[in-house]
């Protein structure tokens, strides 16, 4: 069987990102212009709305910026962890630094029985790596590094900035139909018919518009926002056996999370989409639909087997690899 | 003055620019390789201080196998006495001792007591991370060689890379089984 290049799909996965994230941005402006439109009942109107909603986009997408990641990590429960706490743990990561060439991240563990990790900061300078204690007592050595090289990856490739921000953009866009939907419910309609005379039959289609705008933007977002989350689990794990040049550990690692059931009590709604495994769902529930954060880990496996030009695996296969069944 | 000349002086500070273009290019992918190489460099010395502490955590436990442990201590000498020869060289005695200390810790695995030893388990961990820093150093270093080599073989730096005294770097060898696909066991219990 041939086997796909790294190369290749984190180029194609690069791409699908920056368009959709190209996307998000532009309807969010174009959900601004449609409620300025309807609410003014002029374009000038909907072109000053546009610039509000951009620039409170960028200003939440700033704070973000600077302030993500310590709010993320203290959200999780995480503590800083040095050599003498869990000398092996820092150890491979300091190999995967290596590797990816990034600096040596800060390093925190979260006190869960459930296995799971993340990364998190604005750039590999600023970046952190949070790990639970479940995870460091269920895997091996190499299982650990195919985990912490996924991370790293995600350092890396920058996923942990653009992560960041999508999420602050899907929000204001979030906010903003909520805002306009309650406005028109309650009062702006009224409002509106009093100022107007005459063109009132343009306006109402437009604002039937907006409502529809109101209605559907956030839920194409939202999926949008997952999908690239789903295009960079896959990425990331493509780079993180590009740095370990060992696809097994990565797939064992995979193969022995999915069979663990435990939940992961500190991750939330807000946060699952950071974790190395959907940390909310349990095995049977990781499906690959439109509203999960994460692809199912059978195909992340399979995906994997893939680079190295093996066959593909059912889940009871999965689940036999991690010695499970 | 006469547009003849003009232009010719246009032409030779045109390619006195490009010139100093190259050559600064070069000088930076030479300093990278220097940077790349100090960097296993320093986990090759970690490496070769660990080793004695190693061998006399676990000297009084393995009494009949000796060997292992000269062998061990004499590639570790010949790798420290490589330093000084280049790269390939040194690749080369670093990869013995490499495979001497994996056969160390085979035999290690035969003596319960010393599986069970605090001190021998860290100086073990110690020693697998230095050995996975180097390798992927090791990467990071041969990525800088080859981008390097081939700067100075293409066209047009090929032609100012002879004159000015920029030669082909060597790269610090993989050890031949690394190369080949791991062979790793899945059947796990």
């Amino acid at each position: 069987m041939a086997a796909t290049s790294f190369y290749d799909q984190i180029s194609a996965n690069r791409r699908n990102s920056f368009l959709m994230a190209a996307f998000v941005v532009v309807l969010l402006g174009l959900l601004g212009f449609a409620i300025g439109f309807a609410v003014s009942g002029e374009p000038a109107g909907g072109v000053v709305t546009t610039g509000i909603a951009l620039l409170v986009g960028s200003l939440a997408g700033i704070g973000t910026y600077f302030a993500g990641d310590s709010l993320v990590l203290s959200v999780s429960g995480a503590r800083e962890v040095d050599e003498s706490a869990a000398p092996q743990l820092l150890n491979v990561v300091r190999e995967m630094a290596i590797a990816a060439n990034v600096p040596m991240p800060k390093v925190y563990v979260i006190d869960d029985t459930a296995p799971n990790a993340f990364a998190t900061g604005r750039d590999p300078q600023h970046a952190s790596v949070a790990i639970t204690t479940g995870l460091l007592e269920k895997l091996d050595r190499e299982e650990l590094q195919g985990v912490i090289a996924h991370e790293l990856a995600h350092v890396r490739n920058l996923d942990i900035r653009f992560s960041l921000i999508v999420g602050v953009m899907v929000g204001a866009i979030a906010i903003l139909a909520d805002f306009f939907l309650r406005f028109t419910f309650w009062g702006g309609g009224r409002g509106r018919n009093r100022d107007s005379g005459g063109g009132g039959g343009a306006q109402a289609i437009v604002f039937i518009v907006a409502i529809a705008l109101a209605i559907l933007a956030p839920l194409i977002s939202r999926f949008i926002q997952l999908a690239v989350n789903r295009q960079r689990e896959y990425l990331a794990d493509a780079s993180g056996v590009e740095l370990t040049r060992n696809p097994y550990g990565l797939e064992r690692a995979l193969a022995k999370i999915a069979g663990d059931a435990e939940v992961l009590e500190v991750a939330n709604r807000g946060t699952q989409h950071m974790y190395f495994t959907n940390p909310i769902k349990k095995f049977e529930e990781r499906s690959s639909g439109l509203m999960s954060t994460h692809p199912a880990i059978i195909d992340r496996i399979n995906r994997l087997r893939q680079l190295t030009g093996e066959p593909a695996l059912g889940a009871s296969e999965a689940a036999q690899l991690a010695g499970l069944e | 003055m006469d547009p003849v000349v003009l232009i010719v002086i246009g032409v030779i500070v045109v390619l006195a620019v490009l010139a100093i273009g190259i050559y600064n290019s070069l000088v930076q992918k030479r300093l990278r390789i220097d940077e790349a190489f100090a960097q296993i460099e320093v986990q090759l010395k970690r490496r070769h201080d660990l080793i004695p502490n190693l061998v006399n955590a676990v000297k009084g436990y393995m009494g009949f196998e000796q060997k292992v442990l000269t062998d061990v201590t004499n590639a570790r000498a010949q790798a420290v006495a490589a330093g000084a020869q280049g790269p390939a060289q040194q690749a080369a005695a670093e990869n013995a001792l490499t495979s001497s200390l994996r056969s160390l810790f085979a035999v290690v695995e035969n003596y319960p007591e010393l599986k069970a030893n605090q001190n021998v388990l860290e100086l073990q961990e110690q020693l697998t991370t230095t050995e996975n820093q180097i390798s992927f150093s090791r990467q990071h270093y041969n990525a800088t060689v080859l981008d390097y080599n081939t700067a100075i073989a293409t066209v047009p730096n090929v032609l100012l890379a002879g004159p000015l005294g920029f030669t082909k770097r060597e790269f610090f060898d993989a050890e031949p089984e690394a190369a080949n696909v791991p062979n790793v066991d899945l059947s796990l219990t």
